[in-house]
């Protein structure tokens, strides 16, 4: 579980409730396996490339997935944090977000970034990411990857790499993670 | 209690948790502050009014670019210098500037109380204190052990929201100068207090204040015996412009029983922690020959000030009331 | 206009008694059981306890000078409908009433309205503490009452001065009792509430100074001091120590500061700024204590109207003063609990031998206040209806001003009536 987001909710009173779990740990990482595969194929190697985890779920995937690329790729890829709080186009439509850290310190000119994020929805969350990459620096071209495509886009964004696909209702929740994904649903305690 | 969405108008009677929640947003708005792109648009199409009755141009500044690097419109007045006639009644002010749509006004007056009477007359309108005669500063409260926190995690290797408020318990902060006069004393001791410090205050009997009871202070019996068990000491500026020299026979006296000397600067350890919130009386609070210590951390006060200042007006204005 | 007033209980000076009180001319000329008249109106006073109108002795009507704020005539509705017969004019009105052509104009003024308006006259000129004013030529208009108040008489020279004059002529000197240096622009009392507000104090101590120096000066000449809005439990103690002495000192609380204390200024709200300010609760239950026991002269509501934008400044940069007239009887009658005697005595008797206003000693010209309910006395009377439930509201009061620290709180006690020189004025709260 995601445990800084459900801090939150729960400060809300609000509780994941699982309804089945859609991955085990295996399939997730066999997912990330073949990801980094792709990622290593679409860009024909791994010379300036930079994964961007977007804070805080994207985090711990991204780390898994720089690692994997290092070790397939035998050369060592960065990997750092981007926290998309103060871009999200919700602001003063719900409570606000805790704010986290964004780890970014080179310069991404001439770099090409693979964001990665734990679960692609609306599409809003990479909108938020992309403007503030934007005001970070500008990167040579941003690629995406999630490890669950859920659907229900409301903006024009495409994943380039996805872990798995997963149509869901919209009222439904996802939570992925390493360690599994889970369907549920979330409410009032 | 908590800053989401709430007016900012004073420390006393905060909560760490409420401090800890601007100090770890701040954080974020120091890496924000470190790119090249210092701006996010957190708080785009919002408009704050800064309303300075009292002239400031540094908090003004600090006040104004945090809230242009949070994407917003701000309009500035400062007060002081327009046709505003003394005797023109607060309230009329206030309502004059809120006819332009206001969503927060960051005001500073000469009379303590302003601005908690000015949010009763627009209660649509989130207020921020930038100071209010000689009762609270909050921002220089929090900016104040925004930085004290910021350096000592520094100096552990640790990021500082890793922290919490673990490095205030049992710090000790001493407090010295015109505290009877100074509300970023009154602002300074909430904030420690609340955070776990222990605060001793160092001053002439007549620049106390008439009463101490109820604060959690104890007064030093001994000035240089106090500067040697202190981790932090703030000095306070003499606020010679309301008229505080008169409570001491001269300045001259005040700085050889109260001021950093040159002297008094070798009871110092080199790690302790010298504060001032500015602008410095040179040769009064802090010897002209002493104004460059190595302990001295003013300048990252004041950097600070922009961060801390950005957090304190997303948390406050960004949140919309109805969900606080 | 005849009056015939049924079904009420008339306090007297000793227990209260059930009778109907009938008013001719002017005057009252039956007091009894079952009366009855032919040409006479008929007042209900069912439930209401009757007793002399109340008298205020403490009353700033802003007019010369300020009458944006108040004037005789609508400060003369307030008080009717606060259940008034007679008030006494402050003299710290611009300029000052030090002189015999001001005083005469307000009289003149005063006769207008259905009440009567006596005038307290300065003690210096121009209240600067410094040379006497005319107290004798001033006394021969029915002057009877001097302050400078608004301050007190800061030096004691003068004030020894002005107590030798005073003396002879059967003057009383009326002191707002605050040293201006030691209180040094203070603006709420100092103790640790105002430390922790930022807020500049106004410490007891410079207004028990000047209690203490006028007692020792009434002492040293024989002369006598009513001491204005006492405010803390160590003033009141002095003075009842002075008056066991056998010193001709008499003293006045005004509502506030036996209702209020200094919490009230944690708002930073400038409704709740006068001067002497809003002291501790234990001053406040010693003044609110001693209101039933005769330490207390006069209860007066140093009614100090401002005009509305005065009000909504800063704390430290707004007026000093409260509004009263209208609310000072349910405060009054609430602090004493069910105590008729007591009411009437620091509302009507108390003050009316204070300010030298009853029959046997009012100026020609001025009727008599505050005496006993019997066949011969002035029909100056009010009904008072102790049950009465209602609350304080700034937007339906008579004073041009609306300064109340009282809005939205809730009042037990109120006029019902006023009748004065036998004319009925007020009635069921409204002017007649």
């Amino acid at each position: 579980m995601n445990e800084d987001e459900n801090r939150q909710d729960r400060q809300r009173g609000l509780a994941f409730v699982v309804k089945s779990q859609l991955l085990t740990a295996d399939d997730v990482s066999r997912a990330m396996k073949r990801m980094a595969h792709e990622v290593i194929e679409r860009n024909q190697g791994l010379d300036n490339v930079t994964v961007v985890g977007i804070q805080r779920g994207g985090l711990a995937i991204a780390e898994q997935l720089a690692s994997l690329l290092s070790t397939i790729g035998q050369t060592s890829v960065p990997v750092a944090g981007l926290d998309v709080t103060f871009y999200r186009d919700d602001i003063g439509d719900q409570p606000l977000k805790d704010a986290s850290s964004t780890t970014l310190r080179d310069e991404l000119t001439n770099r090409t970034i693979v964001l990665v994020d734990d679960v692609l929805f609306t599409g809003r969350t990479i909108r938020a990411a992309l403007a503030a990459l934007a005001d970070w620096g500008r990167p040579t071209a941003v690629q995406l990857a999630v490890l669950v495509d859920r659907g229900h886009r409301e903006l024009p964004i495409r994943p380039d790499f996805v872990g798995k696909n997963l149509p869901t209702s919209r009222s439904e929740s996802v939570r992925a993670t390493l360690e599994g994904v889970w369907l549920g649903t979330v409410g009032a305690q | 209690m908590s800053f989401r969405g709430a007016n900012v108008l004073t420390l006393q009677g905060v909560t760490r948790e409420a401090i800890l929640d601007v100090l770890d947003t701040a954080e974020s708005f120091v890496e924000v502050n470190q790119r090249t792109v210092k701006k996010v648009p957190a708080l785009k199409g919002r408009v704050v009014a800064s309303l300075f009755f009292e002239e400031s141009t540094r908090t003004r500044l600090s006040f104004e670019t945090a809230a242009k690097r949070l994407g917003a419109d701000v309009v500035s007045l400062a007060v002081a210098s327009s046709s505003v006639k003394k005797g023109e009644s607060l309230r009329d002010t206030i309502t004059t500037i809120d006819a332009l749509g206001l969503d927060a006004v960051v005001l500073r007056h000469r009379s303590s109380g302003a601005a908690l009477q000015v949010s009763r007359y627009v209660p649509h309108v989130r207020v921020i204190n930038a100071g209010d005669g000689q009762h609270q500063h909050p921002t220089q409260g929090l900016l104040d052990v925004f930085t004290v926190r910021q350096l000592l995690a520094e100096r552990r290797g640790v990021l500082p929201s890793e922290t919490g408020s673990q490095l205030f318990e049992g710090l000790k902060v001493l407090i010295v100068g015109d505290i009877r006069h100074s509300r970023v004393a009154r602002s300074d001791i909430a904030a420690y207090h609340a955070l776990g410090a222990e605060v001793r205050v160092a001053a002439p009997g007549t620049l106390l204040p008439n009463s101490l009871e109820g604060w959690p202070v104890t007064v030093a019996p001994d000035f240089e015996e106090a500067l040697a068990w202190a981790d932090v000491v703030a000095l306070l500026r003499l606020q010679q412009e309301r008229g505080s020299g008169s409570y001491v026979p001269s300045l001259g006296e005040f700085t050889n029983t109260f001021g950093l000397t040159s002297r008094r600067v070798g009871l110092l350890r080199p790690d302790t922690i010298v504060m001032h919130p500015g602008p410095m009386n040179r040769g009064v609070e802090i010897d002209s020959d002493v104004a460059d210590l190595p302990q001295s951390v003013i300048s990252r006060q004041v950097a600070n000030g922009v961060p801390v200042r950005m957090a304190v007006l997303y948390l406050s204005v960004a949140e919309k009331k109805e969900w606080s | 206009m005849n009056l015939l007033i049924r079904g009420g209980t008339v306090i007297g000076p000793e227990a209260p008694f059930r009778a109907d009180v009938l008013i001719e001319s002017g005057v009252i000329t039956a007091v009894g059981e079952r009366l009855e008249s032919a040409n006479a109106t008929v007042v209900d006073a069912t439930g209401c306890w009757v007793g002399p109108a109340f008298v205020d002795i403490h009353t700033h009507l802003r007019e010369p000078g300020r009458e944006a704020a108040e004037t005789i005539e609508s400060g003369a509705r307030a008080a009717a409908i606060g259940g008034f017969s007679a008030v006494v004019a402050m003299p710290n009105t611009e300029p000052a009433l030090d002189n015999v052509p001001l005083v005469s104009y307000v009289l003149a003024q005063g006769a207008k309205t259905p009440i009567d308006v006596a005038v307290a006259g300065a003690i210096t000129i121009g209240r600067k503490g410094e040379s006497l004013a005319p107290l004798a030529d001033l006394a021969a208009l029915g002057v009877r009452l001097f302050t400078d108040d608004g301050t007190g008489v800061q030096n004691p020279l003068v004030m020894r001065r002005a107590l030798e004059y005073a003396a002879p002529l059967g003057l009383r000197l009326a002191q707002h009792c605050e040293d201006e240096a030691l209180a040094n622009g203070g603006v709420m009392n100092e103790g640790p509430l105002s430390a922790r507000l930022g807020l500049a104090g106004r410490p007891a101590a410079a207004e028990e100074i000047m209690v203490q120096r006028d007692i020792a000066l009434v002492r040293l000449t024989g002369g006598r001091v009513h001491f204005l809005h006492l405010s803390t439990a160590n003033s009141l103690a002095m003075v009842l120590a002075a008056r066991a002495e056998g010193l001709d000192v008499t003293c006045e609380v005004a509502p506030h500061h036996f209702t209020l204390t200094e919490e009230a200024c944690s708002s930073f709200d400038p409704q709740f700024k006068v001067h002497p300010p809003l002291r501790t609760e234990t001053d406040r239950a010693a003044l609110q204590a001693a209101l039933a026991t005769g330490a207390i002269d006069a209860v007066a509501t140093d009614h100090a109207p401002h005009a509305p934008e005065l009000k909504d400044m800063a704390f430290d940069e707004a007026p000093a003063g409260m509004l009263g007239l209208e609310h000072v009887a349910a405060l009054t009658h609430e602090a004493l609990g069910d105590n008729p005697v007591a009411l009437f005595n620091v509302l009507s008797r108390g003050p009316a031998r204070v300010a030298q206003l009853r029959a046997a000693d009012a100026p020609v010209g001025l009727s008599g206040h505050g005496g006993v309910i019997m066949v011969g006395e002035d029909a100056n009377l009010v009904i008072f209806d102790p049950t009465a439930t209602w609350t304080g509201d700034r937007t339906a009061l008579h004073s041009k001003a609306s300064n109340t620290p009282y809005d939205g709180r809730a009042l037990t006690g109120r006029v019902r009536s006023t009748i004065v020189k036998g004319r009925l004025i007020v009635h069921e709260g409204a002017l007649q």
